[in-house]
């Protein structure tokens, strides 16, 4: 069983998902560089910084379970980032249309990628791979390769850097934001008809289409999702940096893509969910922020999360035998 | 007789908490064919997978050519002298034929490069012992199914075994192919080695055995020297219960005609693949497509399903005129395909009993694109019941269901869209014989029902049994339609070969 439509019962793939994490926080309590581990505000700062790849994570998961894959997400962060900062910026527009500018922006590609793997029949990789070159290239073209910037920043950009106080700690509300990207692609896989196409196609598209699935549909849809979710991380980065960088994102789908694997979902498609990658997103953003207060160099880090990924698949492909 | 080549004994087997084989004894002697009979998920094939090293067994011995083994490989068995033919091929699709062949025991000549003329000669004579005419540097991929099954006989033999064992080596091979694979299973008999033969066709079982062993859910019920096992024995053995081997059919007296057409035609890469057939189906009636590889019967369900471009002259459905140029079309006026290879076009085997058996209906179940869980739970548990599916909950994955309970689901999952017309292509194909029964009994309370059902089958006796009305196709062509009484085998096999040609359409 997995995460899928439907079943709500904590399945044994969330449980594997669970332990990764638990084992990521267990090493947090021992190395917790003087108890700086043990204060709430380091986990609000660990899930800020989660919260901007995990929303890239989550349209990942659905391309995913499709049995496709999507390379363009990191691109489209510094496409939709560039949007939102020349629209807040130069254009001066409020913010109730610049930020769903720029999450268009980001669902006008993903309408572009889905287009050529659903009906072009291109491979996802190829497609996304040629999405990837041509956003990065429409942001440096759309900036003349420098960066957006305005002193003082634009109020919208700093209504996105705002926090919350919950029980006395701030978080930011990209993490809110977060969340409800969860709960709007959760719903979205479990609780729509869309959902069970979605696992029908990437379990096996010619079944799925000799059932009367509306494949091309469902494939675009899933593509059309998740460059809008790149598009509104392209604004959340961007409000934090408090610029469009048309360098920014780089590797970005790289982290998503390891997000959804460490979770369990399987890049064969048909399994996995949302759940799963939300788990995947906190074990990876636990780990960096884990080996941050221990003062661990960058190198190192990358290291260390590397082999962690190769030992979460391991784990997670020993569970499927028999 | 001979000394054992290979005798397990006392071998148990759990897959996820499931008792697959239980306490299960088999001996193969040298020079004998032992059939390995048994309904699907009996666990025939995890038994042959245990003496092949593909899996390991839970509990028991296996013992080949007098040592006790424990097989961690593949490779390990076949250097003890087991060879097993799977059912699903194992060969490499974009290798060629002679690297497939040598795959892990490449000919090493000197400095122990791969010594590429040695290995085709080899190659050469492996295919030939086969009778399989390829050259042997074509891509395994290229090849006909049924080329692929001899290649992998060919490598099987390559490996000198002893104890080779073959899960359903017929299955789709062409008359004169199987006869040569008998012809080479004697030959390897007399050169001592021991065949596990595992098989549905009963002709097969008595041509070939020397012994059977019957498996029924994971225990060895009997084994005997096959002059010793009469037909209705062994039908009992497998099943469990006595089954007649007659195909019973209810004719139902016709109704209207549900889906027809005066001529369809369907254009193929290299020329026509249905030339203008026609047809008439009506209310409760079955009626049946008998044709050769080739013959375009399964080309006539998928164009009526709207899976294949097709040229229509004629078509009604429900006696209107009618077009369908897709499936979601075709299902939206009532028709159903079965498709004929449930593995691939049939089910989401990774995806449980429940979505698959509610996947079709899914738009009707799910109204505004919103799933209504009781619903979907409301009629997967109607399709279980139905079908009598065996499944330890709907939650159940398809793939690990027997073949038998798994093409009930892909029944259930059409049955569940109410469908007026079925298009059944190869309903029975690779499940046992209970399971086909079972799918007999539902063919006919369908049609009482007011189904009309359009089948496809290469078993003869199934088609003839079951068919109120058989038309013959023969290279696309309709070359003989004939009501229940004409349709003797004799006529129907002329017919197919091109014989009886009565011109093109006929209502």
């Amino acid at each position: 069983m997995n995460a899928r439509p439907g079943g709500f019962s904590v399945s044994r793939e969330v449980l594997f998902a669970f332990a990764a994490l638990a084992v990521v926080l267990g090493l947090g309590s021992v190395f917790h560089a003087h108890g700086l581990f043990f204060k709430p505000e380091t986990h609000a700062l660990a899930l800020w910084a989660v919260s901007g790849y995990g929303i890239l994570a989550c349209g990942m998961t659905v391309v995913i379970v499709t049995a496709g894959i999507d390379l363009s997400v990191g691109s489209l962060v510094a496409l939709a980032g560039i949007v939102f900062a020349m629209g807040t910026m130069n254009a001066e527009w409020p913010g109730w249309i610049a930020v769903p500018a720029a999450v268009l922006v980001g669902a006008a590609c993903g309408l572009f990628s889905g287009t050529l793997v659903a009906l072009l029949r291109l491979q996802p990789f190829i497609a996304t791979l040629a999405m990837m070159a041509f956003a990065r290239g429409m942001a440096k073209w759309l900036t003349g390769g420098v960066k957006v910037q305005k002193m003082p920043p634009p109020a919208t950009v700093e209504a996105l850097n705002a926090k919350l106080a919950i029980f006395g700690v701030d978080v930011s509300i990209s993490v809110f934001l977060f969340l409800g990207c969860v709960a709007l692609t959760a719903s979205f896989l479990r609780a729509l008809r869309f959902g069970r196409y979605v696992y029908a196609i990437g379990d096996n598209e010619e079944a799925a289409r000799l059932s009367g699935v509306p494949v091309r549909l469902t494939k675009t849809l899933a593509y059309v999702l998740c460059g809008a979710l790149a598009g509104l991380a392209g604004v959340l980065f961007a409000a934090v940096e408090r610029q469009g960088n048309p360098d920014a994102g780089v590797g970005y789908e790289l982290t998503a893509i390891a997000m959804v694997v460490v979770g369990g979902t399987s890049l064969m498609g048909g399994r996995g969910g949302v759940v799963l990658t939300v788990l995947g997103a906190l074990t990876i953003g636990y780990l960096r922020k884990i080996l941050d207060i221990n003062g661990v160099p960058t190198p190192q880090q990358l290291m260390i999360t590397g082999g962690i990924i190769v030992l979460a698949v391991l784990v997670q492909s020993l569970k499927t035998e028999g | 007789m001979t000394a054992a080549l290979a005798r397990l004994s006392g071998i148990g087997k759990i897959f996820s908490g499931h008792a697959v084989l239980e306490d299960v004894d088999f001996e193969l002697r040298a020079g004998e064919v032992h059939v390995l009979a048994g309904e699907n998920g009996a666990g025939k094939s995890t038994l042959i997978k245990i003496l092949g090293g593909v899996h390991a067994a839970d509990a028991g011995e296996v013992v080949v050519g007098g040592i006790p083994r424990r097989f961690r490989s593949v490779q390990e068995a076949a250097r003890a002298g087991v060879a097993v033919i799977h059912q699903e091929l194992s060969l490499a699709p974009a290798l060629s034929v002679e690297d497939n062949l040598f795959l892990g025991r490449e000919r090493r000549g000197f400095l122990g490069v791969v010594s590429a003329r040695a290995q085709r000669r080899a190659a050469r004579a492996l295919l030939q012992r086969v009778g399989l005419a390829v050259d042997p540097r074509v891509a395994v991929g290229a090849l006909p199914v049924a080329a692929r099954q001899l290649v992998e006989i060919a490598k099987a033999l390559g490996q000198d075994a002893r104890v080779i064992a073959m899960d359903e080596p017929t299955s789709s091979l062409a008359r004169t192919e199987a006869e040569r694979l008998f012809a080479l299973i004697e030959e390897l008999k007399r050169g001592g080695a021991g065949i596990v033969y595992i098989t549905h066709r009963m002709e097969e079982i008595y041509r070939l055995a020397d012994r059977i062993s019957v498996l029924r859910d994971g225990r060895m019920i009997l084994t005997r020297p096959a002059g010793e096992l009469d037909r209705a024995t062994l039908v009992r053995a497998m099943v469990g219960r006595p089954l007649d081997e007659q195909i019973h059919r209810e004719p139902v007296p016709p109704g209207a005609e549900v889906l027809a057409a005066d001529a369809v035609t369907v254009r193929g890469r290299t020329g026509l693949l249905l030339a203008g057939v026609g047809f008439a189906l009506r209310a409760g009636e079955v009626l049946g497509v008998a044709g050769l590889a080739g013959s375009g019967s399964s080309d006539l369900l998928h164009a009526l399903f709207g899976d294949r471009r097709a040229e229509f002259r004629g078509l009604r459905i429900g006696g209107r005129p009618a077009q369908v140029r897709s499936p979601r079309e075709a299902m939206g006026r009532g028709i159903a395909l079965l498709t004929a290879d449930r593995k691939r076009s049939g089910l989401c085997l990774s995806l449980s009993v429940a979505e698959n058996a509610t996947l079709a209906a899914l738009p009707q179940l799910s109204p505004g694109g919103i799933r209504r869980p009781r619903r979907e739970a409301a009629a997967a548990a109607r399709g279980v019941t139905a079908l009598r599916i065996r499944c330890r909950s709907a939650a159940q994955t398809v793939r690990t269901l027997s073949g038998g309970n798994q093409q009930k689901v892909a029944f259930a999952k059409w049955i569940e869209t109410r469908p007026r017309v079925l298009l059944l292509d190869e309903p029975t194909r690779g499940i046992d014989v209970g399971a086909k029964h079972e799918v007999y009994d539902l063919i006919n309370r369908w049609t009482a029902e007011g189904m009309g059902i359009l089948l496809v089958s290469s078993e003869l006796p199934e088609l003839l049994g079951l068919a109120d009305r058989v038309i013959v196709l023969h290279r696309g062509r309709l070359t003989a339609q004939l009501d229940r009484r004409e349709a003797t085998p004799d006529r129907v096999i002329a017919a197919a070969l091109g014989g009886e040609d009565r011109g093109g359409t006929a209502a």
